[in-house]
């Protein structure tokens, strides 16, 4: 059976020059704003991985003397300003340097983005596919869908975050500890606009005729899933990624913001700006840098996230 | 209609109660002890006691059984009994905040006006604000207005209200001092002068929440109109010689604001939710703030009332939604 299959898989694609990802990627760039978020979300992205080699202050390093460093234009307002190029974006109450802060913070912000949005999708379009596909699952996993979509979330993650904090902190350590927790928390409040769009287009795409065909030939189930159906629903989920990860950024911020994220030692964009609030009337800088940080990348993404679906809706590209 | 309506109230119940046992259950895994603030030096013999007085002593399956009848018995009689001065409660057990002692409903009752107050007028200010700019985004599509639209929504999906806010402290009170950064919940309006400071305290929280609202149901607004505006009907309108205004205020918008009134109704749960973080910012007593001191102070009853009551706002916005759907469009039929 697996033989039959084989050649029309293994035949080589014709020689083109322009793939259907090329296509892609010449629709994406005419997208201005796309362009732009693509560009900055790689700037951060170096910004928080190369920086802090190449700006090797310790982001915990206490150094009292030097405390309350404004940043470096302060000079331009105010001459008598604490300045020092050692900081170039200023330091805390602590002397801690806010630069290297900013970088530590934007790795865990963005790998927390990052992680809880994989986790998210993956539940999604699994939880998708398997209601699309199975007709009688469809009835149990949707009306859960709509359960899960009828609960107050954020409640429900501030709850999760007091419970679980202590005994995974102590199994995991206090930063893996949170980490776990606020990944997992926010992954599995936030799947269930993935599993609708994919279910629906999972229902949609098993009537057609390339699923009939595949399926009159003996194709089992999980090779239908795999082989036909999910590269078909690849650019709703794409998209859906993308939003992900914009709003797995900002709950995460929210948390911190909320104190009930990360432990204070450990750096996070939302984490610094809820420490700056109560200086913010002085220290205006402590508060606009990470909401700064946070601000531009969910917008970068979220364009990126536009220009996407448009790229990817084969009706528009080539226009 | 009204079966339907029937039905999906019918529904709604076990939903509800799935939702309230998930809670509790969540909360009941609760490692955070009511207890652990109290002093080292009680004997764990008064401890004991002092648990089972805060009526932890039972297993969950007794505890659950008994917030539910609490819930939804209990309260409502208590309510019927101060609104017509009836005696139904009899003196029944109320649910008791941890940290209070007091009912947990008086406590709500405290705090809802003033999160009523910020969160409705700012629900009220954002979709005043969204829809003209959606209709008139989606009728010069691609102006610059249009496009000024998009990037202010596109900001307003992006900047999250905990800077949008703090932002907005930093340059309004701190730099220009024009409007105060805290809320004063104690202020009363008697006069022009205290309303003016109603007004003035009440501009930055209503702006943040409404920046949300703003950005999502003009997007819709914009979309639902684009849709609308290439309809023959509206060729038609045109043909028969109206007048632009009437087309597109008569025909095209009272056809497109079908999917934006159950977008409108959906939106409220959020709001609330948003408002937990708004209320931080700018030191409104509000439910949200509550919420978050009975987080921290393990007052299980008070999170528990709290986050089923958005739970049931949830549930009763989603089918006021598919209601006002089925009745404004015609075309809806729910069998």
């Amino acid at each position: 059976m697996s033989d039959l299959t084989q050649p029309v898989i293994a035949t080589p694609a014709p020689a083109k020059i322009r793939s259907q990802w090329w296509d892609v990627w010449a629709q994406f760039r005419t997208h201005k704003g796309a362009v732009f978020g693509l560009g900055f979300l790689i700037f951060i992205t170096l910004f928080v991985t190369i920086g802090p080699w190449l700006w090797t202050v310790e982001p915990g390093k206490l150094d009292i003397r030097n405390k309350d460093v404004r940043p470096i234009y302060q000079v331009l307002f105010d001459s008598n300003a604490k300045v020092s190029w050692n900081h170039p974006m200023g330091t805390d109450n602590l002397g801690r340097d806010i630069m290297a802060n900013i970088m530590q913070g934007g790795r865990i912000s963005l790998a927390v983005g990052w992680t809880a949005m994989i986790l998210a999708v993956f539940i999604g379009t699994l939880i998708g596919v398997l209601a699309g596909y199975f007709r009688k699952a469809d009835g149990l996993l949707m009306r859960f869908t709509d359960l899960v979509l009828a609960l107050p979330l954020l409640p429900l993650l501030l709850v999760m975050m007091l419970l679980f904090r202590d005994p995974l902190r102590a199994s995991f350590g206090p930063e893996n500890g949170i980490f776990i927790l606020i990944v997992v928390g926010i992954g599995i409040t936030s799947w269930m606009q993935t599993a609708r769009i994919v279910r629906g287009d999972v229902m949609a795409l098993k009537e057609r005729e390339f699923v009939l065909a595949a399926r009159s030939i003996g194709t089992p189930s999980r090779r239908i899933i795999t082989r036909h159906l999910l590269p078909n629903v690849l650019s709703p989920i794409m998209v859906s990624a993308t939003l992900g990860l914009a709003t797995a950024i900002i709950t995460e911020s929210a948390l911190s913001f909320l104190g009930l994220g990360f432990p204070s030692d450990f750096p996070t964009w939302g984490k610094i700006l809820f420490d700056s609030v109560d200086r913010m009337t002085a220290f205006p800088e402590r508060v606009i840098w990470p909401g700064l940080a946070i601000s531009l990348t969910v917008l970068a993404v979220n364009y990126i996230g536009d220009g996407l679906r448009d790229a990817l809706d084969p009706k528009i590209r080539g226009l | 209609m009204l079966i339907y309506t029937f039905r999906r109230l019918l529904i709604s119940i076990p939903t509800l109660l799935f939702i309230a046992f998930v809670i509790f259950m969540l909360l009941e895994l609760a490692p955070g002890d009511p207890m652990a603030q109290m002093p080292l030096t009680i004997p764990p013999e008064v401890k004991e006691k002092m648990r089972i007085a805060l009526g932890l002593g039972e297993p969950w399956y007794v505890r659950f059984p008994l917030w539910l009848k609490q819930f939804f018995i209990v309260e409502p009689q208590y309510w019927i009994d101060s609104a017509f001065g009836t005696n139904f409660a009899d003196g029944k057990q109320r649910i008791i905040s941890f940290q209070s002692r007091s009912p947990v409903f008086d406590v709500i009752a405290q705090r809802l006006p003033q999160t009523l107050w910020v969160v409705g007028m700012s629900y009220v200010v954002g979709v005043l604000i969204a829809l003209p700019i959606g209709i008139i985004s989606a009728y010069r599509q691609y102006s610059v207005f249009d496009q000024a639209g998009t990037f202010v929504s596109m900001i307003g999906f992006s900047v999250p209200p905990f800077f949008s806010g703090v932002l907005l402290i930093v340059i309004f009170s701190v730099q220009l001092g024009w409007l105060p950064s805290i809320y004063d919940t104690t202020l009363v309006v008697r006069d022009w002068a205290t309303f003016k400071q109603q007004l003035m305290q009440m501009v930055m929280p209503v702006m943040v929440l409404a920046l949300q609202t703003t950005a999502t149901v003009s997007r819709y607004m914009r979309a639902s109109m684009l849709d609308n505006l290439s309809q023959d009907y509206v060729r038609t309108a045109r043909a028969k010689g109206m007048t632009e205004s009437v087309v597109v205020m008569k025909h095209v918008l009272r056809n497109s604001m079908i999917p934006v009134v159950t977008v409108i109704a959906l939106g409220i749960p959020a709001i609330f939710g948003g408002a937990i973080i708004t209320e931080q910012i700018f030191k409104v007593n509000g439910l949200g703030q509550l919420l978050i001191l009975a987080l921290q102070g393990s007052d299980i009853p008070m999170v528990m009332t709290i986050t089923f009551l958005l739970a049931v706002l949830i549930v009763f916005m989603n089918l006021i939604a598919d209601v006002l759907y089925g009745i404004l469009d015609p075309r809806i039929r729910y069998e």
